[in-house]
């Protein structure tokens, strides 16, 4: 049934069908595809709405979103913000993954459903909880209150890839190392992580995009100090579609592309260093 | 063999390359106090792993669970009435009387002492608001009483109450004020269905105007499923395709389904934008060849709110139903269409039921992420194909109706975690992959 190699006894209407199959699979691509690849274009329009064809091309609203202090600053939050969560889920994600990656241990599983959870449940209804809590708590309208909830909606992304990477790992090699001597911190940081740390970065990067793309808790949760870019975005979308907007998303468009790199370099070192042939 | 000493008592052979060759074959040879020695080797390990797991456990209850049990606990908890106006239904009670009668002077009595109270806390607007959930124009009645109630020294209060407000003097601003008697109650999840308490005090439907939120838990559940059932179809294709290719075609496709995957959701809503508004791409262009003589009305409706969804969410699809149908050998279709099955029969019964568990996990997923959503119906979708976020939003923000707010978003996280157990239960959540 391979698509690609010959098919000396197909009938004419099987040729026919895997033709209109071909045919169909490039449609879906270009539904896929061409929305992010429309932005471009017009991100580069000169005129000050969102006017198609295009009269004059210009880069003046990739200026505007570096320089006007608005975007300025939603952009540094959106930094710090992605930033700390990060550290967050990364740090007590993977500590959390070593320890589900023990075989047989009571309670993984319900462990491991908790730890997803805050990928299924409807961010929503996570802001609004949020929203309630950290008000008692006094951290409502606060950085602090954005980056607990934007830890925990990264943290499956890191529980899910750093179990992944360590479920091929070979425990033989720490409890060699344990053996020649090396203490159990010396094993770890020696033997395992080198192993395991494409996964644990791909999951920060996972984190990282989650909370860089995250705008629901911060309307709950934000202040008016507190806009990041997709916030900014939002507002915008919602008020006057200005050129700038297309602007900030052809710029997170090339950071997906970024991160996306990484991850496959991340993902064929893993496979490399593991010696798994896929 | 993953780890510690535990699994070389369960296995019966021992592998002599994992290092346990030095131990003696387990059996009926094998000592109490090695046996001892081992389990607590084991205990010890799940220990160091449960100790390794405890932060982050922390973290999600404090970040997550706590949130969550937060909204649980305000969409029946609401304290607001019945601590306010303690001294009234303290009167009430002793009353007793039927719902369709006034209370006698002690109770009117009681309301003054009451309010005369939350005047001076300050909390009168809070009790004013929350009696406006229940029956718009009691914030009214409420306040009114309240500005003038100092001005009054003793009674008789059933005069002075129904000459500020005569609404005060109808058994209905009664019954409002008796079915928020309790600190806890369902009358959030009520409204939540289109249902009320009335004044006699039973469930009764809303009258039909205001029937707003069983109409928009249909649209909720019709629009994920159509956006479900898109994915499936698209996803499956495209799964198909990535399966059955080369393998450096395969990765090339791969990136290209992880590109949106990875764009940001914004970005992607306002990709949709541009292109399906009245003055956008696609317009202009089938404009400008003619195709059509006025612009599509392709926004702010049902089918902008298809299109980007299945847009946003197709990936979700992709991933899990081409993880299962790379691991179909090929070698089983070969087999059937070589035993005489025609190519359809040998895909229909060889090849789908082995797609299933991918198909059936693709499917759940999408659905349940759609049932959440929130931003891209509220920026691509017309007035009447907001979903359930949209108003749970509009309670906690506009309506400032926080208790029912709270109600919609428990239902919603119950039908979520409905679906999320059945998920598990037919793939396991510890084998979710990401790309």
């Amino acid at each position: 049934m391979s698509l690609r190699t010959r098919h000396p006894y197909e009938t004419r209407l099987q040729r026919w069908g895997r033709y209109g199959f071909l045919v169909l699979c490039t449609l879906i691509f270009i539904f896929l595809l061409a929305p992010i690849v429309a932005v471009a274009p017009l991100a580069l329009n000169d005129d000050p709405y969102l006017s198609f064809p295009i009269r004059g091309y210009s880069l003046r609203w990739f200026v505007e979103v570096f320089t006007d202090p608005t975007w300025t600053l939603a952009i540094r939050n959106s930094l710090l913000i992605g930033g700390l969560a990060t550290l967050l889920s990364t740090t007590l994600g993977t500590l959390a993954a070593l320890g589900l990656s023990h075989s047989n241990l009571p309670g993984r599983r319900l462990i491991m459903a908790l730890l997803i959870s805050p990928m299924i449940v409807p961010v929503i209804i996570l802001a609004v909880g949020a929203y309630f809590f950290y008000s008692t708590l006094g951290i409502a309208n606060s950085i602090a209150g954005i980056v607990l909830a934007h830890a925990a909606l990264g943290l499956p992304f890191v529980v899910i890839t750093v179990t992944a990477t360590l479920s091929g790992f070979d425990h033989g090699l720490t409890r060699a190392a344990r053996s020649l001597g090396a203490s159990p911190f010396t094993a770890f940081r020696r033997v395992m992580l080198p192993i395991v740390w494409p996964g644990v970065l791909s999951g920060a990067l996972f984190a990282f995009g989650t909370s860089f793309d995250e705008v629901v808790v911060v309307l709950f949760l934000g202040g008016p100090e507190e806009r990041t870019l997709p916030r900014q975005m939002w507002t915008g979308l919602r008020e006057q579609l200005s050129p700038a907007i297309l602007a900030a998303a052809v710029l997170l468009v090339a950071f997906s592309v970024g991160l996306l790199v990484i991850l496959e370099i991340l993902r064929r070192r893993n496979v490399a260093m593991r010696g798994i042939r896929e | 063999m993953s780890s510690d000493a535990p699994a070389l008592i369960e296995s019966t052979t021992i592998d002599p390359a994992s290092g346990g060759g030095s131990l003696p074959p387990p059996g009926p040879s094998l000592n109490d106090d090695l046996r001892r020695r081992l389990r607590r080797t084991e205990w010890r390990g799940h220990l160091r792993a449960y100790l390794l797991i405890a932060p982050l456990l922390i973290f999600v209850l404090v970040s997550f669970v706590l949130p969550l049990s937060t909204l649980v606990y305000k969409s029946f908890h609401d304290p607001v009435v019945p601590t306010g106006l303690p001294l009234t239904y303290k009167a009430l009670r002793e009353w007793g009387g039927p719902r369709d009668e006034v209370p006698t002077e002690p109770v009117y009595a009681a309301l003054a002492n009451d309010m005369k109270a939350a005047k001076r806390d300050g909390r009168a607007a809070e009790i004013a608001s929350r009696l406006n959930i229940e029956a718009s124009g009691l914030r009214t009645t409420f306040m009114r009483a309240v500005r003038r109630i100092d001005s009054v020294e003793s009674g008789p209060w059933k005069p002075y109450f129904a000459g500020v407000d005569p609404a005060w003097e109808s058994p209905t601003t009664w019954a409002t004020v008796r079915n928020l008697a309790d600190t806890n109650h369902g009358l959030f999840f009520l409204s939540a269905l289109d249902l009320r308490k009335s004044s006699q005090g039973d469930v009764v439907r809303q009258p039909a105007e205001q029937r707003i939120y069983v109409e928009v838990f249909i649209r909720t559940i019709g629009i994920s499923a159509l956006v479900a059932l898109l994915c499936m179809a698209f996803g499956f294709a495209i799964a198909y395709l990535l399966a059955h290719a080369g393998d450096r075609t395969a990765n090339l496709l791969m990136i290209l389904v992880l590109l949106p995957f990875w764009t940001s959701l914004l970005v992607r809503t306002t990709a949709w934008i541009v292109l399906l508004q009245k003055e956008g791409v696609i317009n202009s262009m089938l404009l400008g060849i003619g195709a059509i003589s006025q612009p599509l009305p392709m926004m702010y409706n049902k089918f902008g709110v298809a299109v980007a969804m299945t847009h946003i969410l197709l990936p979700f699809a992709i991933l899990p139903m081409y993880s299962v149908m790379r691991q179909i050998p090929p070698s089983f279709v070969r087999a059937a269409r070589s035993l005489g099955a025609s190519p359809t029969t040998a895909f229909l019964r060889v090849y789908l039921p082995q797609c299933a568990p991918g198909v059936a996990a693709g499917v759940l997923l999408v659905f349940i992420i759609a049932l959440g959503y929130y931003i891209t119906p509220a920026l691509v979708g017309g007035a009447g194909d907001q979903m359930i976020s949209y108003f749970i939003a509009d309670n906690l923000t506009r309506a400032l109706n926080w208790g029912l707010a709270s109600a919609m978003g428990v239902l919603v996280l119950a039908a979520v975690l409905l679906l999320y157990w059945a998920y598990d239960k037919l793939v396991g959540v510890t084998n979710m992959r990401l790309g």
